[in-house]
């Protein structure tokens, strides 16, 4: 590429927003994986490795992890192998690679105005499966897409993609902590989302229009897809990814998911105080504000209140509070046999003894 | 849309007052808090009014 073109390029960039350096995603590069690396027979929609990314549809039975595998200048990225087909799909099933965005991080893209302005997204993917693929941004506020396709060339080589999506015009973003954008990444689909004409322009969402084209992923035990490197910014060419440091992503992260796992015995992890005999109230500390109240996954009897040398193992939990920009969660942990106003820790009873807070999108 | 499987759903209740939900959610025992914000709770009331869930009393 020529001087000249290069230049070119760079004040078009600047034009268009594009040299802020913004990267929407988050945990781009896959390196923060709180919650696993890897999960097999997987079946159902969920955030299961990687952080923010969500597999979606209930196609196929997969194995997904974080994998040591990347190309240069990367480490890690997400992988997602077939290992039950599913080669007569219904209608309605689907898979997915997905990552959710709040709205009140989404003002600068004007959109909904005549001023909306283009979205560049920028990856790195690998496949087995070559063939072409659907890349979609869904306006959750709205229920509009736009859909673009991509192509794996080769088997089993990295391969640098950019796909750029006009602004939209029509219906803006609340302005709030809420799901209002998401990047959709479709590796099958049912025949409900195909058959109708890729909606490549903004349009009322119309499920046959959504992944017209894209190959048969899961027809194939063995089949793999993996991503690295996701970049979404503003603008209609894409950035130099924006690496960060692990700490840096985790913090993001943990605005959606944050846990408290010790990996040890006898770890405490807070302070409870007994309120009757079966109910003990704490405030378990989070690294940042979360996004919203969390849901609470905890094994009960992963735990014990101790007290003195004793410890009354749990039997539940609930979540009670969690005060709007503090960096706490109010928790009520359960056991029998406490001692009313009793201050007790709240201890792993085994390695893998985990209190999970979960405030995704 | 979620798609999540609940196949169970129960209020706990602390002074009197429902504080969140004890439900098993694609197999996995969890506890909701009553927020519109969480997803897990949004997906609960999603099925409670579409009538194929139905959450249980606090104990």
């Amino acid at each position: 590429m020529s001087k000249a073109r290069q230049l070119a390029d760079l004040g078009n960039q600047v034009d268009d927003g594009a040299i802020s350096g913004t990267n929407m995603v988050i945990n781009g590069a896959m390196n923060v994986a709180q919650r696993s690396s890897s999960v097999t027979g997987n079946g159902s929609s969920g955030y299961l490795t990687c952080d923010r990314w969500k597999v979606s549809g209930g196609m196929g039975t997969r194995t997904v992890t974080q994998q040591a595998d990347a190309p240069e200048g990367f480490y890690n990225s997400y992988k997602i192998e077939i290992t039950t087909a599913e080669t007569s799909p219904s209608a309605g099933t689907s898979l997915a690679f997905e990552q959710r965005m709040e709205g009140q991080n989404l003002q600068m893209l004007k959109k909904g105005t005549s001023n909306a302005l283009p979205i560049t997204i920028s990856f790195w993917v690998k496949s087995n499966k070559t063939g072409t693929y659907i890349l979609e941004i869904d306006d959750n506020d709205n229920s509009r897409n736009i859909n673009k396709s991509y192509t794996v060339s080769s088997s089993g080589v990295w391969e640098y993609k950019t796909i750029t999506f006009e602004g939209d015009t029509t219906g803006s973003l609340d302005n709030d902590n809420a799901h209002s954008l998401r990047l959709f990444f479709w590796l099958d689909a049912g025949s409900n989302f195909r058959g109708g004409t890729l909606a490549t322009s903004w349009e009322s969402t119309t499920n046959a229009n959504r992944a017209d084209g894209n190959v048969t992923f899961a027809d194939t035990v063995g089949n793999t897809w993996q991503i690295t490197g996701v970049c979404l910014n503003v603008g209609d060419s894409a950035i130099a990814f924006p690496h960060e440091s692990y700490g840096e992503t985790l913090a993001k992260c943990q605005r959606y998911f944050y846990q408290a796992h010790p990996q040890s015995i006898g770890a405490r992890v807070g302070s409870y105080v007994a309120d009757g005999t079966g109910n003990a109230i704490g405030i378990t500390p989070t690294t940042v504000p979360l996004r919203a109240t969390p849901t609470l996954t905890t094994t009960a009897s992963d735990w014990g209140l101790r007290l003195g040398g004793t410890s009354l193992t749990c039997n539940g939990f609930s979540i009670l509070s969690l005060h709007n920009g503090a960096s706490y969660i109010g928790v009520n942990a359960q056991a029998s046999g406490l001692t009313s106003t009793r201050t007790y820790s709240l201890r792993s009873n085994n390695t893998s003894a985990r209190l999970q807070f979960d405030a995704e999108l | 849309m979620d798609n999540m499987n609940i196949t169970s759903a129960q209020y706990l209740a602390f002074e009197g007052a429902n504080t969140s939900i004890r439900a098993t959610i694609d197999g996995v025992e969890v506890y909701a808090p009553l927020d519109p914000a969480n997803r897990h709770y949004a997906e609960i009331m999603r099925q409670v009014e579409a009538g194929t869930l139905t959450i249980a009393e606090a104990d």
